[in-house]
């Protein structure tokens, strides 16, 4: 099983508060609070590992949960996070840098 | 010669310099030279309690002064930067401020709001630098301890502040001046005024707590989780620019605010009685 890998975007601010994480646009200054899971996705959305690795690792173990109901959590999170711009899929980081050659 | 004036000439060729006042909110002074005498005793009147004229003022605005514009001055600034220079753009006024050399220039009317709005961005500039920010609270002085009210427009700002009783120095009704110093968090005076049109008291004191504001059928104080206040606090911060780094600075900073300040939910019936809470 293979799925997107994510990068955190630059473009934001972020600072863990005890289990949660809140965000900040600099584009917009919109804000977002991460909760205990989403918080793991994101601190660990540094390109290294693919969703589903990430699953694996950091939510299955902690939370009991099947891997894949937590993939596709974690791929709904993710989209949604793409689609507010706070995280960035490699792939389409990838397209953008080939594109600005 | 008139309070917080300076002229120089140089060289044989004389260049004289435009004679200026200098204001120091926060700690900060900032020299406004101008040529006309008229504009530089609006200065002067509009910001009394805060002209500091034997400051040596770090940061220097020449101010180009130009017909009014049709445009009304109610619109949004825009702060943009490119490397060390910062410009900032409304209707009524352009304005560019380099922050290396910490020198700029205003193109405005003759008008109270542009000066008014570039000192605001100024400061919310060197105050990210300085772990500070400017936020939409009213804040007062009481027993030596100051106290923040925020909250967005109709909250209770303004009510807070004209309710304060005689031993509560107000700081301001509208745009509260917070600063980190050593020993935490501190909230400066300012003449940035609200609906109450009161200049506050140039003074500071640490900052004992945050309350965001809320109207209701009694008086009521409640602490506020890390994360709510952290939000809290960060929509009601000035963010003129969308700029990453300054973004990031002043972010980390209202984090440790939260860090460092009790945040509490403050509901209450608009009467004096709600200051028995505070201080």
């Amino acid at each position: 099983m293979t799925s997107k890998r994510y990068v955190r975007s630059p473009q934001v601010a972020a600072r863990r508060l005890g289990d949660e994480i809140i965000i900040m646009s600099a584009s917009d200054s919109t804000l977002f609070t991460l909760n205990e899971v989403a918080a793991l996705i994101w601190e660990a959305s540094d390109g290294s590992l693919a969703l589903n690795e990430i699953v694996e690792r950091d939510i299955c173990p902690a939370y009991d949960v099947p891997a894949d109901v937590a993939l596709q959590d974690a791929e709904s999170l993710a989209e949604e996070l793409a689609a507010h711009g706070i995280l960035r899929s490699c792939e389409e980081c990838a397209l953008a840098a080939l594109e600005s050659k | 010669m008139i309070a917080g004036t300076s002229a120089a000439t140089s060289g044989t060729a004389p260049r004289t310099e435009a004679q200026g006042v200098t204001v120091e909110i926060g700690g900060v002074p900032i020299l406004l030279r101008s040529n006309d005498a008229d504009f530089r005793a609006m200065i002067e009147q509009r910001y009394a309690g805060f002209l500091n004229p034997s400051a040596q003022p770090a940061n220097v605005f020449r101010i180009h002064l130009h017909p009014p514009s049709a445009i009304s001055p109610d619109e949004d600034a825009h702060v943009f930067r490119n490397d060390s220079v910062w410009r900032f753009e409304r209707g009524d006024f352009r304005a560019e401020w380099d922050a290396k050399t910490r020198r700029g220039h205003v193109h405005q009317s003759a008008n109270p709001y542009a000066i008014d709005t570039v000192l605001r961005i100024t400061h919310s500039l060197v105050l990210a630098a300085r772990s500070g920010f400017l936020v939409h609270a009213a804040s007062a002085v009481r027993n030596g301890r100051a106290f923040l009210f925020a909250g967005a427009s109709g909250a209770g700002k303004t009510t807070m502040a004209s309710l304060a009783p005689e031993d509560a120095l107000l700081l301001t009704d509208e745009i509260s001046y917070v600063r980190r110093q050593e020993a935490g968090y501190f909230a400066f005076g300012t003449p940035f005024t609200g609906e109450l049109a009161k200049v506050g008291e140039n003074i500071c004191a640490p900052i004992a707590a945050l309350y965001l504001l809320a109207k209701g059928p009694q008086n009521r104080i409640e602490p506020v989780a890390r994360t709510k206040a952290a939000r809290a606090l960060l929509s009601n911060i000035l963010f003129f620019a969308e700029d990453p780094e300054f973004v990031e600075l002043v972010f980390q900073s209202a984090c440790e605010f939260i860090d460092l300040v009790p945040v509490n939910r403050l509901t209450f019936v608009p009467n004096a009685d709600v200051w028995e809470m505070i201080g």
